[in-house]
């Protein structure tokens, strides 16, 4: 079963097609590539959230779809949840 | 590529629309009271009720004309009665909207009052609305049809799925020699530099990024934090989108893969021609809608992921999602279901194929799910304060 989506290989981060809950080792595929990578969660991530799928600092980017989605404000380690509380903007 | 046939409204200047309205203008917000009154007396025609259209001046009341008429000439409306409070604007309206050869008439208030200006315009308007029902449907290629799209209450699943299927409908119907539009031009913000690589010419791309530029100096003037709940919205971070890059990443998936747009357009201003054109729009969906439809886009499509509900007056709205909570708990506002993506049991290709099936029954007659639920959201763009 798929349980989270990446857009493309570079990627850091995936979205989850189903509810994840925490501890449980899951399984994704790459829409524009033929892997399907494996990563252990740390936290509950809900569908449609972002897991985290290597560790991060602050100041780091994330990639999604290839490209900058913004810059991370706490240390986030690989599986955690990545959302507002600890990823933001770098435009406005 | 095959050019699919459909039956649809062939209007006096060429144009196709895929609906047959008669509708009731107020010109300006004091004059709603009377259209609606209108609408009401004459079954089968449709009031356009809005809050603008009073001491607005120089580039937002440019805006409100070419809104106003523009509403009025789109080809899924088969004739308009125009009430203002006085004769002068409510004229200019109407010499806007005769132009497109369709059967329009003036009235206003100013020495007559609300009854009497109410009667008169009944009268039209029963006139208008028995002509236009005996307008017969006619053959009509799906190239002839104005799609506009744009997303609302985006998620993670939108940028996976629905705005890729509408992305594959644009490349393909662009390709037969189709129109249409794109814009959002705050919500472009962390991908603008692929969308200017997706411009025609160096020229087109200029004019894309002056417009973006402008657009986005107006937020940082005018912003007091990050604009998080804001843009992206309270719904999109509930749905798993963090930032506005993030946002406008899968915003742009609607453009297609292959195809580039020609030019740019001002709000509510027509395309001069065929493909795929950049139109200057706010982000929310009912304001720039409106603006499409003032365009002349007959057609809109909408993926949404969290259940954004809107709809318009003149401008059916198909929905899709690809979130199966959304296609699950809101399922009587989403036209087609492409969640089977996200589970790797339905292609992108395949998906855009399933739309074009639905733009079709769509423009043959069959209503859309915010048709029939009765949205109606004509919202106008006002620019700035009114003197």
């Amino acid at each position: 079963m798929i349980e989270f989506l990446m857009h493309v290989e570079q990627d850091t981060v995936g979205v989850a097609v189903v509810d994840i809950k925490a501890g449980r080792r899951v399984t994704g595929r790459i829409l524009h590539g033929a892997a399907s990578p494996k990563v252990r969660a740390r936290a509950d991530i809900p569908l449609g959230h972002k897991i985290a799928l290597r560790d991060f600092k602050p100041g780091d980017t994330v990639v999604k779809y290839g490209e900058d989605i913004g810059k991370v404000v706490v240390p986030i380690k690989q599986g955690e949840l990545v959302h507002v509380h600890n990823l933001k903007t770098k435009r406005w | 590529m095959k050019d699919p046939k459909f039956k649809g409204y062939r209007r006096e200047n060429g144009r196709v629309g895929i609906r047959n309205h008669v509708i009731i203008l107020p010109v300006d917000d004091i004059s709603n009271a009377a259209a609606e009154a209108v609408a009401n007396n004459i079954k089968g025609t449709l009031a356009l009720p809005h809050a603008y259209g009073r001491l607005q001046f120089g580039e937002d009341l440019e805006l409100f004309f070419r809104t106003m008429i523009g509403t009025g000439a789109n080809p899924n409306v088969a004739a308009v009665v125009v009430i203002g409070i006085e004769p002068g604007w409510t004229q200019r309206i109407v010499d806007g909207i005769a132009k497109t050869g369709k059967p329009v008439a003036g009235f206003s208030i100013e020495r007559h009052g609300d009854l009497q200006t109410i009667a008169t315009a009944s009268r039209k308007a029963l006139e208008y609305v028995q002509w236009a029902s005996e307008l017969q449907r006619e053959d009509c290629r799906l190239s002839e049809v104005y799609i506009s799209v744009k997303c609302g209450e985006s998620d993670t699943t939108t940028g996976l799925s629905s705005c890729p299927t509408v992305g594959n409908v644009i490349d393909k119907t662009v390709a037969r020699g189709g129109t249409a539009s794109f814009g959002e031009t705050s919500e472009l913000t962390g991908g603008e530099h692929i969308v200017k690589a997706k411009a025609a010419n160096a020229k087109v791309a200029a004019e894309f990024m002056r417009v973006w530029e402008d657009y986005t100096a107006m937020i940082l003037k005018e912003k007091t934090d990050d604009l998080s709940e804001s843009q992206p919205t309270k719904g999109n971070i509930r749905g798993g989108l963090t930032t506005i890059e993030e946002k406008a990443l899968g915003n742009i998936e609607k453009l297609g893969k292959k195809t580039k747009f020609v030019g740019v357009l001002k709000p509510a201003e027509a395309p001069s021609g065929k493909g795929l054109w950049f139109m200057d729009t706010s982000s929310a969906a009912a304001e720039a809608v409106t603006l499409w439809a003032a365009s002349g886009a007959v057609v809109h499509l909408f993926p949404t992921g969290q259940g954004n509900v809107i709809g318009n007056p003149i401008e059916p709205v198909i929905k899709l999602s690809g979130n199966p909570i959304t296609c699950s708990t809101m399922s009587e506002h989403i036209d087609l279901d492409v969640s089977a993506i996200l589970r790797g049991e339905l292609t992108v290709d395949e998906a855009g194929d399933e739309l074009i099936e639905v733009i079709l029954r769509t423009c043959n007659g069959r209503l859309t799910a915010a048709e029939g639920l009765g949205h109606r959201e004509f919202a106008l763009t006002k620019l700035y304060r009114s003197a």
